[in-house]
């Protein structure tokens, strides 16, 4: 399982990649691993405002029922519109073409409370033990 | 503190082969092992192999086994032929179920019934309190299930099996050698597909399920988890118990009327069954297809016009049709083909429509 280090990762297995003052964001590897064959995602709207640690949209698997929390505050810049009709990019790709929003932070020191690739991946052996 | 979770005889070849293990009605069983969508392709495109060993046999024996097992279903036994199996219910005495069962008829006075693991406990015990002289023997540690479902389950089985099995009917079964290990070989399932259940004895569970592996890879077989299992028999319209019929679901509710066999004689839901049917039943259950805007699953409400008329009992995405699909119960007046209704998902209301079922049936069936 892929952690890639330019990512900054959530409690809540979202990553995000900084750019400037723009965040994109999608979920781990292991979230999806998790989920399994990812089968329905809703997503914010653009120009919505969002705010850290709330559920900003749902991702659902054969199994299971999922929140996707906004790692980051600000306003949704773009939505990758690919996803609901090819969800398994989601399984496929989960850092690249299974992206899911691109962020216009409001807030850019929120970024200090992300864990980086070997801090999210003790705090996943730690979780799963 | 969780309790010990029990384990079939293929524990440790379902951790080899890399499968998600879940616990399932207090075991350890797997959930898949390369995705729940691709092992449901496969088993519609070629085979798939189930370990389902979680389930329980028990063996009904003795001069009075027939009749006995006639008082507690509601299906008529007395019409099974030796090497015949039939789909049945066990029943209370007010017409609630107290399992949905396949009995396998070896003779007039052996007979094997295959249970769900969820209700193992209180089947044996049900049975043994009507056993009259009947003997019931609890068989489930010392029997491992496989199913092996699918268009090539057939010609895979016949590779190891040998070519005698492909004259078995649908709903028949034949005691056979398998590897040296004397099995039963039912061309039964639960998946909409053609198929096979093997009842073998424990310890030989590893060896034929390997074989069957290795032998049938060349004809697209692999190892197929309870995740794919449930969505192959939603989309065949197969209810799950605990789901879609429990102890408070009749028969007529559940589109199980087919079974109820009321002029096989006098047995113990015999007078609830016939009031039941003439009152009509309360609710329905109703395959829908449901548009896109999440998945339905058990639980979620079902609403006509902003009303409560329902809820969900099963629901998945169908890998099969691309679309959500739900088993649920409606009121009666609602259960008509292609009414339209509602499944609430996550506080919103989405476009749903009664359907015919099954969701799936396979081509020339």
């Amino acid at each position: 399982m892929e952690f890639p280090d330019d990512l900054k990762y959530s409690r809540e297995h979202e990553w995000v990649l900084v750019e400037g003052k723009v965040a994109t964001v999608g979920i781990s590897a292991f979230a999806e691993s998790q989920l399994g064959d990812v089968v329905f995602v809703e997503l914010p709207g653009t120009g919505d405002s969002v705010t850290k640690d709330e559920a900003m949209g749902v991702v659902e698997s054969v199994k299971a029922v999922s929140d996707v929390y906004s790692p980051i505050s600000g306003t949704v810049l773009e939505v990758n519109d690919d996803l609901p009709d090819n969800t398994e990019l989601v399984n496929d790709d989960p850092y690249g073409d299974g992206w899911m929003v691109k962020i216009e932070m409001s807030d850019p020191s929120e970024l200090e409370d992300l864990m980086d690739a070997e801090e999210y991946q003790a705090f996943i052996a730690e979780a799963e033990s | 503190m969780t309790a010990q979770l029990r384990r079939t005889p293929l524990y440790q070849a379902h951790r080899d082969a890399g499968a998600r293990l879940v616990e399932f009605a207090g075991w350890e069983m797997p959930v898949q092992y390369q995705g729940i969508l691709a092992e449901h392709t496969m088993v519609r495109s070629r085979a798939g192999l189930f370990d389902v060993s979680h389930m329980g046999q028990v063996e009904v024996s003795g001069a009075e086994a027939l009749a006995r097992l006639q008082w507690i279903t509601a299906n008529d036994v007395s019409r099974l032929g030796d090497g015949r199996a039939q789909y049945n219910l066990l029943m209370l005495p007010d017409g609630g179920i107290i399992d949905d069962v396949i009995i396998y008829r070896h003779s007039a006075e052996r007979f094997l019934v295959c249970v769900n693991a969820s209700n193992r406990e209180v089947d044996v015990a049900y049975m043994r309190e009507h056993a009259g002289g009947a003997v019931i023997d609890d068989r489930s540690d010392e029997l491992a299930l496989l199913a092996l479902q699918g268009p090539v389950a057939t010609r895979a089985l016949a590779d190891i099996a040998g070519g005698g099995i492909e004259g078995v009917r649908p709903f028949s079964f034949v005691s056979e050698n398998v590897l040296g290990h004397s099995c039963l070989l039912a061309r039964t399932g639960y998946t909409g597909e053609d198929g096979w259940e093997i009842y073998c004895p424990a310890e030989s569970a590893t060896e034929i399920w390997r074989t069957i592996l290795e032998r049938g890879a060349e004809r697209g077989v692999g190892p197929a988890g309870l995740g794919a299992r449930d969505t192959l028999r939603l989309e065949a319209g197969l209810p799950l118990y605990g789901h879609e019929i429990d102890r408070t679901t009749s028969p007529f509710e559940a589109r199980l009327g087919w079974v109820v066999q009321l002029d096989k004689g006098a047995s113990i839901a015999t007078d609830a069954l016939r009031r039941r049917r003439e009152e009509g039943p309360r609710r329905r259950l109703v395959g829908l297809e449901v548009a896109s805007g999440g998945v339905p699953r058990q639980g979620y409400a079902i609403r006509k016009d902003g009303n409560a008329i329902g809820a969900v009992t099963s629901g998945t995405h169908s890998p099969t049709l691309g679309k959500g699909i739900a088993l649920g119960y409606v009121e009666p007046q609602f259960e008509k083909v292609g009414t339209e209704m509602a499944v609430v998902i996550r506080d919103r209301e989405v476009a749903a429509r009664i359907v015919p079922l099954p969701f799936y049936r396979r081509s020339g069936s």
